[in-house]
């Protein structure tokens, strides 16, 4: 049931517990714990929505950008992920494998905000032996949601057998 | 002088438009419809399919293939049987390649009749049936299912209807427009009785991958002593969201399926090609799309089988396809004023129970082929109509 109750949230956040009762069948209270003890698990970390800001004047630029770095005697890749992360203006951190070990998704207001960070604060961090920074020019899909989609319309016929 | 329609043959002359027809012209003309009337899925085909589809038209001239379809697709078809419903047919001479189940409905009627043998038709069910019967020379004889059994077909239904003329029978589970199934032990009863009268299974499967609850769909032809005496129709349209591309096949024993080849042969040739390519992404590929779909329906099942009980039409709980058929007796209305009415006053469209046949009486057919959004408006709007009849 908990698989069912993610699946619901993470197309519609806002489905409320009595319809997800309703959905699935089951009683509201049911739910409820669930999803309180979901919460608390941090297997729901949040409730976001998914914002297309390119539609809005709001001024910003994102970056990926491929982090090199030495882990060291008493900084594994955690603690060097934790000093990145803890800026605000990072977005993302992940450990990946393959020619580089974090991947920093960022974004900023313009492109000299985003090069102040890497030389001031990314570079700069011992760990960090090179970074290479690649500017998003536009988004066309994210997390699964196509961004700038008409709604279908229903072609299919009013009544058929 | 003789006019145009004087042309026309007695028997088709005679044959009436489909019930769904009829009320479709008339819904088709209206503004701010809202509509659970459609017997088909909302999903779009996954893309995976199209994609291989548009691939196919890059890549290879379109040609005939073998009457038989792709050999390729039915290996796919024959494990992809096997691997659900443990149903084993050889792809070389035991899988037929169709345009739609349609097709194999009306090519398995024409292979199986002599003129004048009777067909048992289980009702209510799909609106081809009885035609196709009747376009093969044969007779259909009706039996009607009842909400007490969950619409599930049972043996003594059978022995009521049989003759020393009966062929065969359509077994149309999961079912439209009831959301009926029948399950392993509703299926060996019956099989009791089909195999001491020797009647011949067309058993119409193009739900098999809907159907809701803990237990698969079973094939009355995986049934001990069944598979020769069966043969197992489906299609891509619903598991797949494939309707407009007219795919389908039919399964049996090599003897029904190469004389069903001769009248496909005939009238057909062979399935569109485009779309077999495409199919073959569909049993590669799709699999998780399949059971997402199958869990999306579930949850539109549960939302508007609440809805219709909060209003206080008895529904009972279909396990299967997309449709709930709830009672609408209480009202007093036949289904056909209900529907009409319920069209004209509150513009949503659904079907009336009779146009899949004289036992759907009493009863409307609701597709939830659509997002739980259109569902709750719908809903809102029946309330609204039960509340002005009552």
């Amino acid at each position: 049931m908990e698989k069912a109750i993610l699946d619901i949230l993470e197309k519609d956040s806002r489905t409320s517990v009595e319809e997800i009762a309703v959905m699935l069948n089951r009683p509201v209270n049911e739910i409820f714990d669930a999803i309180a003890d979901m919460e608390k698990n941090n297997v729901i970390c949040s409730y976001t929505t998914l914002i297309n800001w390119d539609k809005t004047d709001r001024e910003y630029v994102t970056a990926l950008i491929e982090v090199k770095v030495t882990p060291q005697r008493d900084m594994g890749f955690e603690k060097i992920a934790e000093r990145i992360y803890g800026f605000d203006e990072v977005k993302a951190v992940y450990l990946m494998s393959g020619a580089y070990d974090l991947m920093v998704m960022m974004e900023g207001k313009n492109i000299k905000e985003i090069s102040y960070f890497v030389s001031n604060k990314l570079s700069t961090i011992d760990a960090v032996l090179s970074t290479a920074t690649h500017f998003v020019l536009k988004k066309y899909k994210d997390h699964g949601v196509i961004l700038d989609k008409t709604p279908d319309e229903d072609e299919r016929m009013i009544v058929s057998p | 002088m003789i006019e145009p329609k004087d042309f026309v043959s007695k028997k088709i002359q005679e044959m009436p438009f489909s019930g769904i027809r009829k009320f479709f012209d008339v819904a088709n003309e209206m503004d701010n419809v809202i509509s659970l009337g459609v017997g088909e899925p909302d999903f779009i085909t996954p893309w995976a399919i199209r994609e291989r589809a548009i691939y196919t038209l890059e890549k290879s001239s379109i040609r005939y293939t073998s009457n038989l379809g792709l050999k390729e697709l039915r290996v796919e078809i024959a494990s992809y049987l096997k691997r659900k419903y443990e149903l084993s047919y050889c792809p070389n001479n035991e899988i037929l390649v169709t345009v739609g189940a349609s097709e194999g409905i009306d090519v398995a009627l024409r292979t199986l009749l002599n003129p004048g043998e009777e067909v048992l038709v289980v009702e209510p069910s799909y609106v081809s049936y009885k035609p196709c019967v009747e376009m093969a020379g044969g007779v259909p004889v009706v039996i009607n299912t009842k909400v007490e059994n969950d619409f599930r077909l049972q043996p003594e239904e059978i022995l009521e209807k049989l003759t020393d003329r009966t062929k065969a029978i359509i077994l149309p589970y999961p079912n439209n427009p009831t959301g009926a199934i029948m399950e392993r032990e509703d299926l060996e009863k019956i099989a009791k009785v089909i195999k001491e009268h020797n009647i011949f299974v067309i058993s119409d499967e193009i739900y098999s991958e809907l159907t809701y609850g803990e237990r698969q769909h079973v094939s009355i032809a995986s049934l001990e002593g069944m598979r020769d005496l069966c043969v197992v129709l489906n299609g891509f349209s619903k598991a797949f969201s494939m309707t407009g591309w007219r795919l389908g096949y039919a399964a049996g024993p090599k003897d029904i399926i190469s004389n069903m080849t001769k009248v496909h042969q005939y009238v057909i040739m062979c399935a569109p090609t485009i779309s077999q390519y495409a199919a073959l992404e569909a049993f590669r590929s799709c699999d998780k799309e399949v059971a997402k779909m199958r869990q999306e329906y579930d949850m539109r099942r549960n939302v508007m089988r609440k809805g219709f009980e909060d209003m206080g039409l008895s529904c009972f709980e279909a396990l299967g396809a997309f449709y709930l058929f709830p009672s609408i007796r209480s009202t007093g209305l036949s289904s056909d004023e209900f529907s009409e009415r319920l069209l004209f006053e509150e513009r949503v469209a659904v079907v009336p129970g009779t146009a899949f046949g004289e036992c759907g009486e009493g009863f409307i057919r609701c597709s939830y082929a659509y997002s739980i959004k259109d569902i709750k408006r719908a809903l809102a709007r029946i309330e609204k109509f039960l509340q002005k009849i009552r």
